[in-house]
């Protein structure tokens, strides 16, 4: 792990939807090139987090601060600051269904970052050949496979710069044969020093990318630490458990 | 070939009233797509104030016969000092009825739009307008163009009803003829064959549009 000051600091993160506590006082503190992952049961509050990181959901109650600029909830402009500089990837994708891959990608260059159509083409195009699409840029997410779409979605987050990557099960809505084009441009991320927060189920990505697991039940961090830690020989854990039957199932699947 | 004076005069005045028509026509459906829009986003996303206002408009102008609206546009508004030309009262008429329901196929559009859009846009660090500007309303308009053709097809055949306010178009021009002569068969025959050729035309022009905004795709999930 890296000394830095942190990039990001959430703390005591509160959130109910219609009286049922979903996130109860989640803290995460994240450093410039580390990558965390946030594994656990569905329903143990992972993506509600990951929502309320970059205010997509806003917290209830708590603080969130990036690179040490606490963040006002209540203030439109400090949210889209704080969400043009965190990408989110999402289970689901969320590529605009009317626009080209290129355009989904130069909509909020040009739209947010206010360039001009030519080097926003040029960027996009640029983003496009990074994760592999090239030649796919002219294509409607309707013609992409699920894998392509997710790699048209990184690529449209990457093209904002962020300093933060969000993922929310990236792979998890894809067939299985489809998984490892997004697992290889993931890995190529993190070869690259993108810091990062992840929640996913895939073992591959938690065993060999993990700086830091926390593992997430009831709304609440209830096991954390390097991976190191968490699952070596013989320890009795959760992470443990749950990190054994996801394995099994892999193996299973093979 | 030469026509008897009934058919030169017939068609005289219909080619005059095809032209009014027309006239009639195309400003109402632009405009009554433009307040569709307007009316459909803030019935979608106004606060309350906003979308009871809105609820409200589309509720009147759907609920009561356009004969009543212009009617009172017409004939009613002057006892308040507002006077109208007939042609400005039947457009006017005619923008608000077409508003109405229009605002009803976009808002239906709109909420059809999945939560995730929104997500993919705000987390991107589009303010919410510019989420709805640039994102929500060209997908709403692709699911929104069926319906909203055929309300302006409607349009075509309810402005016959200008002629109530002394706005004589097709029909009107047509009756009056049909009076003068006594021959209301062919006279209306005709007529509607003119109608059948407007909304033939406007048919075309609709594939047209729709052929424009086509996305592979889109909508079939």
């Amino acid at each position: 792990m890296t000394s830095n000051t942190p990039i990001l600091k959430a703390q005591a993160i509160q959130k109910s939807f219609d009286g049922n506590t979903i996130l109860n006082g989640v803290d995460v503190v994240l450093e410039k090139g580390e990558i965390i992952v946030l594994i656990g049961p569905s329903g143990g509050g992972k993506s509600t987090l990951l929502q309320c990181i970059n205010c997509l959901v806003i917290p209830d109650d708590g603080q969130i601060e990036l690179e040490q600029q606490p963040i006002d909830f209540s203030n439109k402009q400090d949210l889209y600051r704080l969400r043009q500089q965190v990408g989110m990837i999402f289970q689901e994708f969320n590529l605009f269904d009317h626009l080209t891959a290129l355009d989904n990608i130069t909509i909020a260059l040009r739209k947010v970052k206010k360039l001009d159509r030519n080097t926003a083409e040029k960027r996009a195009r640029l983003e496009l050949e990074q994760v592999g699409l090239g030649e796919k840029g002219d294509l409607y997410p309707a013609q992409l496979s699920g894998g392509q779409k997710q790699r048209v979605a990184i690529a449209r987050a990457l093209a904002m710069d962020p300093k933060i990557l969000l993922l929310d099960e990236p792979t998890s809505a894809l067939d299985p044969d489809l998984i490892g084009e997004v697992i290889s441009v993931i890995k190529n991320l993190a070869a690259k020093g993108m810091t990062m927060i992840m929640a996913t189920h895939q073992i591959s990505l938690i065993s060999t990318l993990a700086d830091h697991i926390l593992f997430m039940e009831n709304g609440q961090i209830v096991e954390s630490g390097t991976p190191k830690e968490l699952l070596a020989k013989g320890n009795v854990n959760k992470t443990q458990g749950f990190c054994d039957r996801l394995n099994e199932l892999a193996t299973g699947e093979q | 070939m030469d026509f008897s004076p009934f058919y030169q005069e017939l068609f005289s005045s219909l080619n005059r009233g095809l032209l009014m028509s027309v006239a009639l026509i195309v400003p109402s459906a632009i405009g009554g797509v433009l307040i569709g829009i307007t009316a459909g986003c803030l019935r979608a996303y106004g606060n309350r104030a906003v979308r009871l206002l809105g609820n409200g408009y589309a509720a009147v102008f759907r609920g009561t016969p356009l004969v009543v609206q212009l009617f009172v546009l017409y004939f009613g508004l002057p006892n308040l000092g507002i006077y109208f030309s007939p042609y400005a009262a039947a457009v006017t008429g005619f923008i608000l009825c077409s508003g109405a329901y229009q605002s009803e196929y976009i808002r239906g559009a709109l909420l059809s739009i999945k939560r995730g859009q929104y997500a993919g846009a705000h987390a991107l660090g589009l303010t919410h307008f510019q989420t709805i500007f640039w994102i929500i309303i060209p997908q709403a308009v692709r699911r929104a163009i069926h319906g909203c053709g055929n309300e302006i097809i409607y349009l075509i055949k309810y402005s016959s009803l200008a002629y109530i306010v002394t706005c004589l178009e097709l029909t009107g021009e047509g009756k009056t003829v049909a009076t003068e002569y006594f021959r209301f068969t062919e006279v209306f025959i005709i007529i509607g064959l003119y109608y059948l050729a407007l909304v033939t035309c406007a048919s075309f022009l609709l594939k047209i549009i729709e052929k424009r905004l086509y996305i592979p795709g889109f909508g079939h999930k």
